[in-house]
């Protein structure tokens, strides 16, 4: 009997071993195939033609200097415009609003990570996009900053929700002690709470960002999707070209084993290190809030 | 002379009246003390005479508080100008996750009652008169979380007088702390109460025996009997609180 309960045991715990390495050996794997995928770039393209600023791949002219930066300048734009509305949402909904508003906005929110993203594109190219040309008196509206307003929209989920969760780990003891002294309830919020949080919300802006950088689907379909040179700040509001929006608009067409495949290949690991580091400058945060939380 | 006049006071969470018909008048530069056993209603009435509980849901107070002859709880009443003038220690030291230095220097800038470039004495004077000063002045601009627990709560009557209350509400305020740090912290007790009308929160007898000058017995919510300290502790008048104070109820 105990024999039978110890091998059972035994059994149990090594199949839930197996499955939990491999769940790290398949992130493992796929980075071995990007790596093996990408690398022959290394051999194929000059370093001066592969950071060049000129997107060709029929012409042989692989810079994927306009792509990077177009990646970079739709994510920090979104970060900009999301920042702000999802930390003020985060308060609200912790610190300001009422019990019962609380329990309505909080799935809500949640709700709204769970749209698909060509869903919001579909919405994007048809709403946001001429209003965008409309407004702003552009050309066209599709355009970095329409994939910048998009982009902060679906990061807002998660910054809220990250955020949000931050602030509740403040403990009751720092807004008493604060009220105490006849702080207002914004000076409590804005000078103890916020402040409090700030490791948190640090996190979250991080992790919106990972959200951002990653997303393909709604920025292919409203920035215009030109690889072109981002020189001016004016070029937020012309069309261009992100990383993810090429690897999914090109990979289909591509010969598979040719120089352009792996470019696309390449890219994607450029990006995969970009998340890398995104995350990994968010997981400090992350730990730091685990220890505080733990002192409570 | 009374700086505090508490007139018929009653206090419900919801529908639980957690105070009934509590009459209290608290000197001025004094140590009032208020004992009972946990759950009695003793920091209740504490937290109600800063309002402190007007931030939980559900609260409900009749009767008045008046703070040298003024109701606090008259529907004009500004609860953050009574909040500078009656501040609060509590339980467990909290001070904020900020440099020792902006901790003391909270209070002055939300009450604007300083320029940012006249905290600096102001900040010393606090923690000179806590007796933090010489042990702090070289790290004024450290983490406040790293001092020792004694030395927080210091740190939290250093932050509660540096918008010079009229009165300060301690809630337990040794209660986490070890017997040398309590010691420091009743001493410096004795020094506040030239300058300020002191009401404590204690569920230690002694303690109570050893820093107070009246003494409040609290039971059930209802504030059983009110007299000198040392009357109180040698020749109680009511047999409830005798039977407390010898160890016989509670």
């Amino acid at each position: 009997m105990s024999q039978r309960t110890h091998w059972s045991e035994f059994f149990i715990s090594a199949v839930i071993r197996v499955i939990g390495f491999s769940t790290i050996g398949f992130v493992g794997l796929i980075f071995f195939f990007l790596l093996q995928q990408g690398a022959p770039v290394l051999g194929e393209v000059p370093l001066n033609n592969f950071f060049g600023a000129q997107w060709y791949p029929t012409y042989n002219l692989y810079g994927i200097l306009p792509l990077l930066l177009g990646s970079m300048m739709v994510t920090l734009a979104a970060i900009v415009l999301a920042l702000p509305l999802g930390v003020a949402t985060a308060v609200f909904v912790r610190e300001i609003a009422p019990g019962w508003a609380r329990e309505i906005l909080k799935p809500l929110i949640e709700v709204l990570a769970g749209i698909p993203s060509v869903v919001l594109g579909f919405f994007g190219m048809t709403l946001l996009a001429p209003f965008v040309r409309e407004t702003l008196h552009v050309p066209t509206g599709l355009t970095a900053f329409t994939g910048a307003l998009l982009l902060a929209y679906m990061a807002l989920p998660t910054i809220v929700s990250v955020a949000e969760d931050a602030l509740d780990a403040v403990p009751k003891s720092y807004r008493d002690a604060a009220l105490a002294m006849g702080a207002t309830q914004w000076q409590t919020i804005w000078r103890v709470v916020v402040p409090a949080a700030r490791s948190g919300i640090l996190t979250a802006i991080m992790l919106g960002m990972g959200r951002a950088i990653g997303e393909t689907m709604a920025v292919l379909m409203v920035t215009g999707n030109a690889a072109r040179m981002p020189t001016t700040l004016n070029s937020l509001f012309l069309p261009a070209r992100t990383m993810t929006a090429t690897i999914a608009a090109e990979m289909g067409e591509v010969a598979q084993g040719s120089t352009h495949y792996h470019v696309l290949f390449a890219i994607g690991i450029l990006l995969f290190v970009l998340t890398f580091f995104i995350n990994l400058a968010a997981a400090p945060a992350i730990f730091e809030k685990r220890r505080r939380g733990g002192l409570r | 002379m009374e700086k505090i006049s508490v007139q018929q006071l009653n206090f419900f969470y919801g529908a639980k009246q957690a105070l009934s018909d509590i009459s209290l008048d608290i000197e001025d530069r004094k140590i009032t003390a208020l004992i009972g056993p946990s759950g009695c209603g003793k920091s209740t009435f504490l937290r109600c005479l800063n309002r402190m509980n007007d931030t939980i849901p559900g609260t409900r107070v009749t009767g008045q508080i008046l703070l040298d002859g003024e109701n606090i709880y008259a529907p004009d009443t500004d609860v953050i100008g009574l909040r500078s003038r009656v501040g609060m220690v509590f339980q467990r030291p909290n001070p904020f996750p900020q440099s020792i230095f902006d901790n003391v220097a909270f209070g002055p800038r939300v009450l604007h009652t300083h320029r940012e470039n006249g905290l600096a004495p102001v900040v010393e004077a606090s923690l000179q008169q806590v007796g933090l000063w010489d042990e702090v002045k070289d790290i004024l601009r450290q983490d406040a979380l790293r001092l020792s627990l004694g030395q927080q709560q210091r740190l939290c009557i250093a932050r509660a007088i540096a918008v010079k209350p009229e009165v300060i509400l301690m809630d337990e305020p040794c209660s986490a702390l070890d017997p040398i740090a309590t010691l420091e912290v009743e001493e410096l007790m004795r020094i506040l109460r030239a300058n300020f009308c002191i009401v404590i929160v204690t569920h230690n007898m002694q303690q109570a025996a050893r820093v107070s000058d009246r003494t409040g017995f609290f039971w059930l919510g209802k504030l059983v009997e009110t007299d000198a300290t040392e009357t109180m502790f040698t020749r109680p008048s009511n047999k409830l609180t005798e039977d407390y104070i010898t160890g016989r109820a509670g």
